[in-house]
């Protein structure tokens, strides 16, 4: 099995002293192709900056963090984004949408960035997710839970290998929060993808692969 | 609750300084032009109510002579008869290092109403001992050993009032007077003037060259300037209101959820836009002050070029003037605000935080805005069609720039839409359709930026176009070579005399002056001469015009003269003072020159006026440093009086630079205003962006890139709108020659094109969008990464 992100002795605080807040403290992961990890921890715990610094977005003190095997650390700005362009996708719990687009450019929008932009895989997409009504309009017309599911649409049309999801479902209702997972976790096994899925809820948790519980900056493996 | 609310709103301001900055500059700004330009026209209007004066020639009627002077005998005679007149000379005289003009008055039977009797009455010996009064400029000017001379306010610029008989010594215009005053109230009975003085004409009081009259256009000029300027700060002012509501919307609502009421709200928010309005006031004058004090000099040698006005080149301080400012300020500030509040006033208490549906509001808002352009658009033309005053004109002039600005969001958002249809690939649809989303939120900015430019063409064209022309008719007007001005009439006999040998031609410059049509203007003589016949600025003409002029058959009229009078060659007919009914022969062009004129051929002036001083020689000389060199041997006369052709060119093209030179520095002003509102409006609009921005970022775009892209939106709407404001602005330079200034002077000019002028406005105009644009992108490029983060971070 081949390794799609890799977390070694990893450190990030933030402030100085004497208000440092040790978000993370020697965290170690392990997250290969094909599974699916949940990440739980109480709000505050540092489950975004997790995945935020695995996205290439947010800069860490020390440890490694490799990405496609790619060390993060020594990438440059664009190469760390031609990475979340080709190899990662995101999923946010809000301002996932590019506002000035509709739901249809917004869907394609990553696929296209990527070159792997598919008509018949996002129209698939959209159908699956209950959004295919949808694609005229604009996300500051859509609601909550709607905007959601074209954040997911989009990054799943581009078919990244790393999926990062920050609490997805935490605008939908339970049925739709499952349906929606289990499209996530269908599409990235077909596609031999890796799901890193942050989240408080032990039920979603309860069908990943894997379970880590991240508290006081360190990540232990749960049952 | 009101301190709690209070603070809450203000706090707003204290976290982004930067936008509360502008939205003052823009205040102060816009109070600054448009007061300045008020200081300058208060100033100058104040200067000519000295003039008037200073021997109330507003209230009481003049006699005066055609030949511009009469014989001592008939104010003893007119006095004998009963008439309460008194004499007055008046003359231009070299004094000191300067020429001035010397106004002597004869203190004892002077009417008291103008302000030089004040002056003269505490010491009436010492007048008539020849004691005389100038404004402390002119003292300056005139320079030491000088005449007993006393500092004045009261004396306009440029004059000295002394004794009559002083003022006869020194015009060398003894036993003669320039014109009798009358005072207001005479007996009865008396033996009717035209019996008594056939010859002298009677001018009504304020009837003559009434200066406030001939400058009124001048300063109409100056304040539609002053109006574009303060609209255009009114508009960053409008623009960073409008901004800092939508992003106080949430606290609105926080406050009216947590119970402070609506009008309390609205009322919070008025006081604090009065507080800013009086604090960029008060800054606003006193830039107004500077700006007025810095440009006071060139506007006052604007007025002595063109009008021979004379206005002081210092300014004074007036608390009316202050307060007027002020009051504008508010009135503007509640013109500019008074949108948001009224959009707080309807917005229900559970309004979507997030600025919904701006592109869906915005479209009708868009149509609105539309249909208004082309109602404007409509009234222009009507405009155009009617030949009314200069009123009509400068509202045909802002009903066309309005039309223009309310058009330009639709025809950009137009523009953008082609631009993602055309467009190939995911980031520039995005870019496309993200301009044109944010289009609302700029177009404030980007308006005031059309004005700004299309002014900036207008009026160039304007000045460019008048220049081109103006330097064409000097080269048709100053066709003699050399032209001296004789100090008395039996200088003027020697000069003829000797002149007839020593030039080729000599072309004497006689006039009169005389009401033209019912206008104060002035007749001229004009020999039959090559000089004319081949170069004069003919605009029209009957066949044969220079042999009917010679024969004495007709007159011809200035440019000026012909369009208020509606006279055309070969139809129309001028009564002419002491001559009659004459049919008009030719019209001709006369830049500059306020007055009505008619020309008449020699023989037929010297038939009706027959002892009109020669003024000046026009000469024609093969060898014209050789003739300036004879003359001034044989006559010693001082450089002043002689002019060659490159010098009498030289000191027009300088009065006309100078005329303009206001123009170009409110020009300057108005474009770097628009710059300043296009800053603001991205600064602010940058805040916003960031959660529109973050997207993008996560998805893989650099921040570089996204900088870049930020700038080059910038530069596509500004070039975009520059596009748009070449057409709105020649059709401006076009109201502008051909209503304006046919309205304002007189003349119309034709419109000209001046391409490398337009070039290098989009230079600067480029140049200022990229600063304007600078600073937002380079902050996102290098505190992107942090920036956007936190969009993230917070999103819960
Ligand atoms: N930019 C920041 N500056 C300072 N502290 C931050 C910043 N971002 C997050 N934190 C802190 O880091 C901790 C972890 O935050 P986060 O990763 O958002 O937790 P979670 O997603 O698990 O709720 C919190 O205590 C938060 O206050
Ligand atoms: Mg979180």
């Amino acid at each position: 099995m081949t390794s799609a992100l890799t977390i070694e002795s990893l450190r990030k605080t933030f402030g100085s002293a004497p208000d440092i807040v040790h978000v993370l403290d020697n965290a170690d992961l392990e997250l290969s192709r094909g599974q699916s990890l949940a990440l739980t921890g109480e709000s505050g715990s540092g489950k975004s900056t997790l995945l935020h610094i695995c996205a290439g977005l947010e800069p860490f003190d020390s440890g490694k963090v490799m990405l496609a095997g790619q060390d993060i650390a020594q990438a440059d700005d664009s190469a760390r984004a031609a990475l979340r362009r080709t190899s990662v996708g995101l999923i946010f719990q809000q301002f996932n949408l590019v506002p000035s687009l509709n739901v249809a450019a917004n869907l394609a929008f990553q696929a296209r960035l990527a070159g792997r932009h598919d008509p018949g895989f996002v129209a698939e997409l959209a159908r699956r997710l209950g959004i295919a009504e949808l694609m005229a309009r604009y996300p500051e017309q859509l609601s909550g839970g709607q905007q959601q599911r074209v954040a997911i649409g989009r990054c799943l049309a581009a078919r990244p290998r790393l999926v990062l999801a920050d609490e997805p479902t935490g605008n939908l209702d339970e049925a739709t929060g499952d349906a929606v997972l289990d499209l996530m976790l269908e599409l990235a096994a077909q596609a031999g993808a890796a799901l890193l899925l942050a989240t408080h809820s032990t039920r979603l948790a309860a069908r990943c692969n894997l379970r880590v519980h991240l508290r006081a900056g360190k990540l232990q493996v749960s049952a | 609750m009101t301190r709690a609310a209070l603070q809450a709103l203000l706090s707003h301001w204290l976290r982004s300084p930067f936008q509360l900055a502008m939205l003052l500059a823009g205040l102060a700004l816009a109070t600054a032009l448009w007061s300045g330009v008020q200081a300058l026209n208060a100033e100058a209007r104040a200067a000519y109510a000295t003039a008037e004066n200073l021997l109330g020639d507003g209230t009481s009627a003049q006699l005066e002579s055609p030949s511009g002077r009469m014989p001592e005998g008939e104010f003893a005679r007119l006095r004998r008869a009963g008439w309460d007149v008194s004499p007055v000379v008046e003359g231009r005289a070299s004094l000191g290092d300067t020429r001035v003009t010397v106004l002597g008055i004869e203190p004892l039977t002077a009417s008291s109403g103008g302000t030089s009797a004040e002056l003269v009455t505490p010491d009436l010996t010492g007048f008539l001992a020849g004691v005389g009064f100038a404004h402390p400029r002119t003292l300056n000017e005139i320079g030491t050993s000088q005449p007993d001379l006393r500092p004045s306010q009261a004396i306009p610029i440029g004059t000295v009032l002394m004794d009559i008989a002083q003022a006869q010594t020194l015009l060398d215009m003894r036993g003669h007077i320039t014109r009798l005053t009358l005072a207001p109230v005479q007996r009865d009975g008396l033996t009717p003037l035209n019996t008594l003085a056939p010859d002298l004409r009677l001018v009504a009081p304020g009837d003559g060259t009434d200066l406030a009259g001939l400058t009124d256009s001048f300063h109409l000029n100056l304040t539609a300037f002053g109006l574009l300027a303060f609209t255009v700060g009114l508009f960053i002012v409008h623009s960073a209101v409008g901004l800092a509501f939508e992003q106080r919307r949430t606290m609105f609502r926080t406050l009216r959820a947590l119970g402070v009421p609506l009008r309390h709200l609205a009322l919070l928010l008025a006081a604090e836009l009065a507080l800013f309005a009086i604090l960029a006031g008060m800054a606003g004058l006193a830039l107004g002050y500077l700006m007025a004090a810095t440009l006071l000099p060139d506007v006052a040698a604007t007025l002595r070029g063109l009008y021979g006005a004379p206005v002081p080149g210092t300014l004074r301080f007036d608390p009316v003037w202050a307060l007027a400012g002020m009051g504008m300020t508010l009135a503007g500030t509640a013109l500019a605000g008074g949108q948001a509040l009224w959009r707080l006033w309807r917005l229900p208490v559970l309004a979507p935080a997030q600025p919904r549906a701006w592109a869906h509001a915005g479209a009708r808002s868009l149509r609105l805005q539309g249909g208004v352009a082309v109602a404007l658009a409509i009234i222009a033309l009507i405009l155009a069609q009617i030949n009314g005053g200069l009123i009509t004109g400068f509202a045909l002039l802002a009903a066309a720039l309005l039309a223009a600005a309310l058009i330009m969001p639709l025809v950009l958002a137009g523009g953008l839409a082609l631009g993602q249809r055309l467009a190939r690939g995911p980031v520039a649809q995005w870019f496309w359709a993200d301009s044109r989303q944010n289009l609302p939120r700029l177009s404030l900015a980007l308006m005031a930026l059309l004005l700004a430019l299309a002014t900036n063409i207008g009026v160039g064209t304007m000045v460019s176009s008048f220049r081109t022309t103006f330097i064409a008719w000097l080269d048709q007007r100053l066709v003699a070579e050399v032209t001296v001005t004789p100090r008395t009439p039996s200088e003027a006999r020697a000069l003829q005399n000797f002149l007839q040998t020593h030039a080729d031609a000599t072309l004497p410059m006689q006039r009169i002056d005389a009401r033209l049509a019912a206008q104060p203007g002035q007749v001229y003589a004009m020999k039959d001469h090559a000089t004319f016949r081949d170069n004069w600025p003919l605009l029209d003409a009957v066949p044969h015009v220079w042999d009917r002029l010679a024969a004495g058959e007709g007159v011809l009229v200035n440019e000026q003269l012909a369009r208020r009078a509606g006279l055309r060659p070969g139809t129309a007919t001028l009564e002419m003072p002491d001559i009659g009914v004459l049919p008009v022969l030719g019209v001709y062009s006369d830049y500059g020159n306020p007055l009505a004129q008619a020309t008449l051929g020699l023989d037929r002036f010297t038939g009706a006026w027959p002892d009109t001083p020669v003024r000046q020689f026009a000469l024609r000389s093969e060898n014209p440093q050789a003739l300036i060199t004879a003359l001034q041997d044989e006559f010693g006369l001082p450089g002043n009086q002689i002019t060659d052709q490159a010098q009498a060119k030289a000191l027009s093209l300088a009065v006309f630079e100078r005329t303009f030179l206001i123009t170009g520095a409110l020009n300057v002003l108005t474009l770097s205003i628009a710059a300043i509102a296009l800053f603001a409006a991205l600064v602010t609009l940058s805040g916003m962006r960031l959660v529109q921005l973050a997207p993008l970022w996560a998805l893989g775009l650099t921040t570089r890139r996204l900088a870049a892209l930020e700038l080059g939106r910038a530069l596509v709407l500004a070039g975009m709108t520059l596009v748009l404001a070449l057409p709105v602005g020649l059709v401006l330079a076009q109201i502008l020659l051909a209503v304006i200034n046919v309205q304002a002077f007189g003349w119309r000019l034709p419109l000209q094109f001046f391409p490398a002028d337009w070039a290098r406005l989009a230079f600067w105009a480029g140049l200022a969008v990229l600063a304007a644009a600078l600073l937002p992108a380079w902050r996102l490029w290098r505190h992107g990464p942090h920036q956007l983060l936190k969009v993230f971070a917070h999103e819960k």
